[in-house]
């Protein structure tokens, strides 16, 4: 099971992040989960929202560059050693995570983000390790 | 009208010799005119020791002052006029984008020539008086859209004066009165295409079959980007405000060259650093003599455009001397940490690479050496939500533009749409370094 995650471009400009998420709130759009990569030249916005094609549809006629990845969500324990085990599962697999970020869903549960290189294979793995992926149903 | 291959058959198909002959007669006339009536220019063939009795013919030229665009800064506004301004009509003016404003002068006998010199060029890409021509460069003191709303009229075109902007409109009015020509500056054009599209519209629904597009420099990967994206053949066309405006050169049919109006502007290449006249097939700076202007005459006029003449015989049956397409400005040439650039060159490797030619260029120098950064605008298609995947695009698009221009760029991504777009002239350099000069 994944989940689908949007991505918009952000250029490195004074306002230019403020401005896009005012544009997505103004149009009605509920984030779940966010998270921003930047490099000196731009920055990757990333939103776990509710309606992932409405939310392309509503960026695109914004004039926002986007584009919407499967990634993986599972929920972590709350206890030490819960995220390592779960790289660990992943890593032995071989497969290679390119990022991954934390948020808490509305039932208090925390979920982890992971964008591997291998959907698939790195889902498989975890459910044979005991670890459940959500889909995006689960996470509002 | 039954199709109509050339405007002015008899000047366009002339043999060689009795063009010369033609020339000849013309040049003696208007240097006889010029010298009695400009007293900058008789100041420097008296400086030269050159008298009119001395230009007896065409072969006589060189022996005649070059005009630069520093004599027309310092003749500004009248100094260069050649007839009184009472039988003058028309002013029209360059944009003044390098702070040298050209302002010229027209009697109604010049604006005449210069529409029939357009008239010749809509003819050229197929025009007739069955065509709906949509005129889309400015209107006003820029000559793009005076020049070919006059030649439209000559052709018999339903003639369009859209004027730039408002892309949306000039769709609307392009698929309801069915325009069949367009004219305007090429990134203009390719502007209208990316419009199209965004509008849900393909070129199926329009009905343009030719553009006619010129005032800016443009390349071979621009021109089968816009025929593609607006369906027809997209044509060059040179000119500038000195001369008279769009059409003292444009493109035939062969799409290779553009065939020079040389029985009103004669052209010579010269060694830009020598002044001395370079033979056919060499690469140098154009330079152009009007033969019967009475407005704004100007001998042996430095263009600064660097091009190559040919008398190659066309397939369009046209005798007119060709011209290639300008491959720089020497006042757009950057030299960058020693190396001569042209904007041109970077916009030929994005196009390559799959990027939008909208691109800006920074020049700036830090610590006593020069910077190159290019501003890109990515696609949508081009985006990826990983940082990884962008650095590498903007890694290997640096490595393209090295390749070509032997220098290392820095290379900046950035949303759709913020290069400022032109709707008349682009601005795709900054220049920095004239700030700490
Ligand atoms: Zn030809």
């Amino acid at each position: 099971m994944s989940v689908k995650q949007i991505s918009v471009f952000i250029e490195n400009k004074k306002g230019a992040l403020a401005s896009c998420t005012r544009y997505i709130a103004d149009n009605g759009i509920n984030i779940r989960a966010l998270s921003i990569a930047d490099t000196q030249d731009f920055g990757i916005l990333r939103i776990i929202c509710d309606d992932p094609k409405q939310t392309e549809t509503v960026l695109k006629n914004g004039g926002f560059i986007s584009t919407v990845t499967d990634v993986l969500a599972t929920e972590i324990e709350d206890k030490p050693g819960s995220m390592a085990t779960i790289l660990e599962v992943l890593a032995d697999a071989h497969v290679i995570v390119e990022y991954t970020y934390a948020f808490l869903a509305p039932d208090g549960h925390a979920y982890m983000i992971f964008r591997v290189d291998d959907n698939a294979i790195a889902s498989a793995a975890l459910a044979g390790a005991g670890i459940k992926t959500a889909n995006q149903e689960d996470l509002f | 009208m039954a199709e109509q291959k050339y405007y002015q058959k008899e000047i366009e198909t002339m043999p060689r010799e009795e063009m010369r002959a033609l020339q000849s007669e013309k040049l003696v006339k208007q240097v006889k005119h010029v010298y009695e009536n400009v007293k900058y220019y008789r100041d420097l063939m008296d400086a030269k020791g050159v008298t009119p009795d001395d230009i007896k013919s065409i072969d006589d030229i060189h022996k005649l002052p070059f005009l630069t665009k520093a004599d027309l800064r310092d003749a500004y506004p009248y100094g260069l006029l050649g007839t009184d301004l009472k039988n003058c009509v028309r002013i029209q003016s360059t944009s003044g984008t390098t702070g040298r404003r050209v302002v010229a002068f027209y009697t109604q006998a010049d604006v005449d020539m210069w529409e029939d010199c357009c008239a010749r060029a809509i003819t050229a890409v197929g025009g007739t008086n069955e065509d709906v021509c949509q005129v889309a460069y400015g209107y006003g003191l820029f000559t793009g859209g005076p020049g070919l709303n006059g030649g439209s009229h000559k052709v018999g075109c339903l003639t369009l004066p859209m004027s730039s902007g408002n892309t949306e409109r000039q769709i609307q009015f392009m698929r309801d009165l069915h325009a069949t020509i367009l004219c305007c500056t090429p990134s203009y054009a390719a502007y209208i295409g990316e419009t199209l599209k965004e509008m849900g519209l393909t070129p199926d629904d329009i009905d343009l079959k030719a553009g006619i597009f010129g005032a800016e420099p443009w390349t071979e990967e621009m021109r089968r980007d816009i025929e593609k994206s607006l369906g027809i053949k997209a044509y060059d066309i040179y000119g500038l405000t000195e001369t008279s405006g769009p059409g003292v050169a444009f493109e035939c049919e062969a799409q290779a060259g553009m065939h020079i109006n040389e029985d009103h502007f004669y052209a010579e290449i010269i060694d830009p650093e020598t002044g001395e006249v370079l033979p056919e097939g060499s690469k140098g700076e154009l330079v152009f003599t009007s033969l019967d202007k009475e407005g704004f005459p100007l001998l042996r006029y430095r263009t600064r455009d660097i091009c190559v003449l040919s008398r190659k015989e066309c397939s369009c049956g046209r005798t007119l001397i060709k011209m290639s397409k300008p491959m720089g400005r020497s006042d757009d040439m950057l030299i960058i940490r020693g190396v001569n650039v042209f904007p041109s060159q970077i916009e030929t490797v994005l196009i390559k690479e799959g990027y939008s030619p909208n691109y800006l260029i920074e020049v700036d120098r830090v610590k006593n050496n020069d910077t190159l950064d290019v501003y890109v605008e990515l696609a949508p298609e081009q985006f990826s939500d990983t940082v990884k995947d962008l650095a590498i695009k903007e890694k290997s698009l640096a490595e393209a533009i090295k390749t070509m221009l032997g220098i290392n760029p820095k290379v900046h991504l950035v949303a759709p749409k913020t290069i400022t777009r032109s709707e008349g002239k682009a601005v795709r350099v900054i220049d920095k370094r004239k700030l700490h000069d």
